[in-house]
């Protein structure tokens, strides 16, 4: 009896009672259609309201190409170079420690913490014409802003936390005590990186991979301020569907972004996927911890 | 345990490996805390040796810089007559068994084994062939034969020691050094492995350096102790040397358990709350002083050399007598004390004391508040 007594008083207060738990339920599924199905339904409906033909046609228009054509290219780009940085900023941040460590993982952050309009401001005001390099790049005939690498560099910026951001807690809890026997047993660096420490982080990595080239594509505000919207060579999907919209364009539109939410969906589901992968990884560790 | 075959010891360690170790003059800072002071030391070809020390005695940081994982400020090692403080990680070639083993938990127990093999240049590395046969081997060497598709997170404690054990020597090592190698187990697989490890180490005659905080360990399984405190070593012997005849304060409260009566050296007397200690002063200088002695050295109303009284607080009866607990006039810790029924003590009386092989140690602030923390760390 005296040791039933705790154990009900628990269920107890973990369990609501029937109302409030369908309430809360309703609440959440109500609130989820009506801000995230509707309109993800909208965009589709919308892109197919005047037939696959029309949506089709839509997406092989020449501008639409070139707008998918370089939204391909940027990520292309940006997702390698994010992974470089990435692996090396978390490498240096779990395995080392150094003076100023706290002010780099802080400043990883700088990106997802700062507008990405002012992102994109600050690299016209370094490379623009009227910028502290402008002189310079004009001199040497190299164009940077209102082209291709303005926008792939505001990319990177926006992006670069992503990789960063998902590899370093998980190899801090790794520590360097796998990479120290693989030395000891006489592997060289590299063996060692691609033997123990790869195959440790790899679904975490892969993760960082996903949402990076997903924010990559998807990268609206900093992209815009850099790219001066010219048709055909400097619009990606996302300023491609802005301007159709403005244009009153609706079906070009909605084509061209059910494209992007497709990718979207895509990634999502990648994304449960690794997680349902990385989770059996993550309690197996759990399970040899306590 | 099983015993080893000896086909299996053979395969794994081609012959007898003769390095000594030899460390000279090593010092260590990390920041402004010195973890190694001054540390030299002589290891024989082939000797067991353990690395005793307290949490923070600079034990682990000294095996580290043996295996090449940490570098010194100063000082130098040889493995034989080979000047190695120079020598990467990789080049010492030493067998590391890590205090979890740091076994690599994506491969099966076959490929943790064969790592070492397969990392090694082109030229240099085994045929497939031959990599699997030495695997096969070392499982057999290490009683894990049939387990080698496994992956470390299907092992017990006591399996994946020796799997990490089998790792290491998998490269033929010059020496294996190992880090709290039974720390994570349960008293009684610990007990198996020491006897164990000490089978192997006999057969292979690997000159084997291991780091313990476990001091019946230490005694247990070492040719020689080494007692680090605070990065210095306080003594190097054998277990009996460091029973017998303890080099320092620390060194006496921490291998075993010792009583210190805090005295006073007035003439060369020993002056113990104003009676007089029949303690051999060995020509210490007058001043505040320190006695130690054995809880096991402690007789209830002998005629020793001790002349102490104390109170017995407690008395409970055990098989073959009583044991009393006792508080000593003008010493803040009880003591117990077995002994036979015959003693005459009572509950609530006073007793006389004597005690037997007491050394004393002059008492200075620093060495002082020193075995205390060890003290207390036991």
């Amino acid at each position: 009896m005296s040791e039933a007594t705790p154990a009900r008083s628990h269920t107890n207060v973990r369990t609501e009672a029937p109302a409030t738990r369908l309430t809360l339920i309703l609440v959440a599924v109500v609130f989820l259609a009506l801000f995230l199905l509707a309109p993800l339904g909208v965009v589709f409906t919308q892109a197919l309201q005047k037939g696959f033909g029309a949506f089709a046609k839509a997406l092989a228009d020449d501008d639409a190409v070139a707008a998918i054509k370089l939204t391909l290219l940027v990520a292309a780009i940006a997702v390698p170079v994010n992974l470089l940085f990435g692996l090396a900023a978390s490498w240096s941040i779990a395995k080392f420690s150094f003076p100023g460590k706290s002010l780099l993982i802080t400043l990883i952050d700088l990106p997802f913490s700062v507008s990405p309009v002012v992102s994109g401001l600050v690299y016209v005001l370094v490379f623009g014409s009227q910028g502290v390099f402008g002189d310079w790049l004009a001199a040497h005939d190299i164009e940077i802003i209102f082209a291709v690498p303005g926008i792939v560099l505001a990319t990177i910026f926006v992006t670069f936390p992503f990789i960063a951001r998902e590899l370093i807690p998980l190899m801090q809890e790794q520590g360097t005590v796998e990479e120290e026997a693989a030395l000891t047993l006489g592997a060289s660096g590299f063996h060692t990186f691609v033997a123990v420490t790869l195959p440790n982080i790899k679904w975490g990595l892969l993760y960082g991979l996903l949402l990076c080239n997903a924010r990559a594509m998807g990268e609206f505000g900093a992209v815009s301020v850099v790219s001066g919207h010219i048709r055909g060579l400097t619009n990606t999907i996302p300023l491609q569907v802005e301007i159709l919209y403005n244009e009153y364009n609706s079906v070009a539109a909605f084509a061209l972004a059910a494209l992007l939410a497709s990718l979207a969906l895509v990634t999502l589901g990648l994304k449960t996927f690794l997680e349902w992968r990385h989770a059996d990884a993550l309690t197996g560790r759990a399970r040899r911890r306590h | 345990m099983p015993t080893l075959s000896r086909d299996a010891l053979a395969a794994a360690t081609d012959s007898a490996h003769g390095f000594g170790i030899r460390i000279e003059g090593v010092e260590q800072d990390f920041g402004s805390y010195p973890a190694l002071r001054d540390v030299s030391l002589d290891i024989a070809p082939g000797e067991l040796v353990a690395l005793l020390g307290p949490s923070g005695s600079g034990k682990t940081t000294l095996l580290r810089v043996i295996a090449g994982l940490n570098t010194p400020d100063r000082g130098a090692v040889y493995f034989g007559d080979e000047h190695a403080t120079n020598l990467s990680v990789q080049e010492r070639r030493v067998g590391f068994v890590f205090q979890n083993y740091a076994l690599f938990k994506h491969m099966t127990v076959a490929d943790n084994i064969a790592f070492g093999l397969k990392a090694r240049p082109r030229r240099s590395r085994p045929s497939r062939v031959a990599i699997y046969q030495r695997v096969t081997e070392l499982l057999e060497l290490v009683q894990l034969e049939g387990l080698g598709e496994r992956y470390p997170a299907q092992l017990s404690g006591g399996q994946r020691q020796r799997v990490a054990l089998a790792r290491a020597l998998a490269i033929e090592p010059r020496v294996l050094l190992l880090d709290e190698p039974f720390g994570a187990l349960d008293a009684r697989v610990r007990k198996d492995l020491r006897r164990w490890l000490r089978e192997i180490h006999k057969k292979t005659g690997l000159t084997t350096v291991f780091v313990t905080h476990d001091q019946d360990e230490a005694m247990e399984l070492a040719d020689r102790v080494v007692v680090l405190n605070q990065g210095r070593i306080e003594q190097v012997g054998p277990p009996e040397e460091l029973y017998d005849h303890p080099a320092s304060p620390f060194v006496i409260s921490f291998v075993g358990e010792a009583v210190a009566l805090p005295v006073k050296v007035v003439d060369g007397h020993v002056e113990f709350g104003g009676r007089e200690l029949h303690v051999d002063t060995h020509g210490l200088r007058d001043g505040a002083a320190r006695v130690f002695f054995r809880p096991a050295d402690i007789a209830i109303g002998g005629q020793g050399v001790g002349d102490l009284e104390g109170r017995v607080e407690s008395l409970r009866r055990t098989a073959g007598g009583v044991r009393a607990t006792i508080a000593i006039d003008g010493y803040d810790q009880t003591l117990e004390i077995d002994s036979a029924l015959s003693s005459g003590a009572k509950l609530g009386g006073r007793i006389p004391l004597s005690f037997s092989n007491a050394r004393i140690f002059p008492s200075d602030p620093i060495s002082d508040s020193e075995f205390k923390e060890a003290g207390d760390g036991i």
